[in-house]
């Protein structure tokens, strides 16, 4: 089985690829992991993940200036159906568009829009730290506690157009969306390769995901 | 509800902790990754690396040493010192480092804050403010390790790197820094109550009470020390626990 994690050039993306190797070698059939921009490799992957740091449109146009990524990603995620896993703002990118810095489209994959946190001033921004969620039934949260901990780091959040794609929440104060699935299709707003024990927890539950 | 940080800091001198912990399990005293993961082990939230060391030409050997730690320790990881460019940030967030803290470079080339913050995101970037108490409720920034005073108001350092990008604010009272006397509570309250990113509180632990100052009367987001855990006077548990008693959150 091939997992591929997706290099558009973001931040976190070492963190991401040690992460993943490290809960996969603990399975009985450990995925090959590739951290690639060919579409070639993409369209061969069994899993897809997309991490993503900074902002919401450098990370599209990243994105929409490697040739074919773009449409690789939608022929492997939208059409053949491979289970995606988007990362911070590589989850916000499933959304329709983005106000950060302007407005943004995004891929359109779950309806929503991704928002600035407004928050009373005690409540700094960024959201940094560790924060517990609320999680509804779903495999990725297999063996988590309701409750636990995981580590977020982000100005903006997904707003989602139909509740039932947001699969689990944290507060700040307000309601945040924290994770989200549609189909074959999550993403996490925290950070599950930095979320120690209950990150690693999320990324197993991934990878033997079977949506 | 958001938890309030424990932030072990480790000095590295090529590639080597200074001020060592003496945990008798420990293969190498001296190995920063061995140490990461003895804190990561124990419920660190995050940990920092700060290379002290003197001459450029053996920065290299953080390199390796933030690899290593970055493959063993699934917590956010933050390095400092001697980042000059861009390069040096992109250099240490390929081998693993999740956040980049500047300081002097910051303060000799503000442009490099916003720059720095375009590229690899505010959540990247820390800036590192070492200040000192010039006259009665006002504080300098000092650079090249808390060593050449400048002319620049703290308050309006801090608010101005925030608002090019910065995603946090290390600030470390120089007043205060390997005395064990306690956070500047008021350096602190002072700047989280004027600007609105979170705001790491450093320099001056020696004591658990002291942490809970740092949180009640600094309201800082998160708190950073070496000494009281490098030389084993208290462990990350115990910190923790002691928090929770006092009902501050932290993650257990």
């Amino acid at each position: 089985m091939n997992l591929a994690i997706i290099n558009f050039g973001s931040g976190n993306l070492h963190s991401v690829h040690k992460a993943f190797e490290s809960v996969s070698s603990d399975l009985s059939n450990p995925y090959n992991i590739v951290v690639t921009n060919d579409p070639k490799e993409i369209q061969s992957a069994d899993k897809i993940v997309l991490p993503g740091v900074g902002a919401f449109g450098d990370c599209k146009n990243a994105i929409l200036n490697i040739e074919g990524l773009h449409a690789s990603l939608q022929v492997s995620v939208l059409k053949n159906k491979v289970p995606f896993m988007g990362i911070c703002v590589g989850m916000q990118l499933l959304a329709d568009i983005s106000y950060e810095f302007g407005t943004h489209s995004g891929f359109g994959w779950i309806p929503g829009e991704v928002r600035r946190i407004t928050s009373p001033k005690e409540y700094k921004i960024p959201h940094m730290g560790w924060n517990e969620i609320t999680f509804s039934d779903h495999k990725l949260f297999d063996n988590c506690e309701q409750g636990s901990d995981f580590y977020f780091v982000h100005s903006f959040y997904f707003q989602n157009q139909k509740s039932e794609h947001s699969i689990a929440t944290t507060e700040y104060p307000d309601q945040i969306t924290a994770a989200v699935c549609k189909e074959n299709i999550c993403g996490t707003q925290f950070h599950p390769e930095k979320s120690h024990i209950n990150g690693r927890k999320i990324i197993h539950n991934f990878l033997e995901w079977k949506p | 509800m958001l938890k309030k940080r424990i932030i072990p800091c480790l000095d590295v001198d090529n590639g080597r902790v200074v001020k060592g912990v003496n945990f008798i399990d420990l293969v190498d005293a001296g190995d920063p990754v061995e140490q990461a993961i003895i804190y990561n082990a124990e419920g660190a939230d995050e940990l920092c690396f700060l290379d002290i060391t003197a001459s450029s030409d053996n920065r290299d050997t953080l390199l390796e040493v933030v690899k290593k730690t970055a493959e063993n320790c699934f917590i956010p990881l933050t390095v400092g010192g001697g980042v000059r460019n861009l390069d040096d940030i992109s250099r240490l967030l390929h081998f693993g480092a999740d956040k980049v803290s500047i300081n002097t470079a910051a303060v000799d080339n503000i442009d490099l804050v916003a720059e720095a913050a375009n590229k690899y995101g505010s959540s990247t970037i820390v800036i590192a403010v070492d200040a000192k108490e010039t006259s009665a409720n006002q504080w300098k920034v000092f650079t090249h390790g808390g060593r050449k005073e400048t002319n620049i108001d703290v308050v309006t350092y801090c608010n101005e790197v925030a608002k090019l990008g910065a995603g946090e604010i290390l600030l470390t009272s120089m007043d205060r820094d390997g005395t064990k006397s306690g956070f500047d509570n008021k350096l602190l309250k002072t700047v989280t109550s004027k600007v609105n990113v979170p705001v790491i509180a450093s320099g001056g632990v020696g004591n658990l009470s002291h942490l809970l100052d740092g949180i009640l009367e600094g309201e800082a987001s998160a708190l950073l020390a070496a000494s009281i855990f490098h030389f084993g006077e208290y462990s990350i548990g115990e910190v923790k626990r002691y928090l929770a008693d006092n009902n501050i959150p932290v993650r257990i």
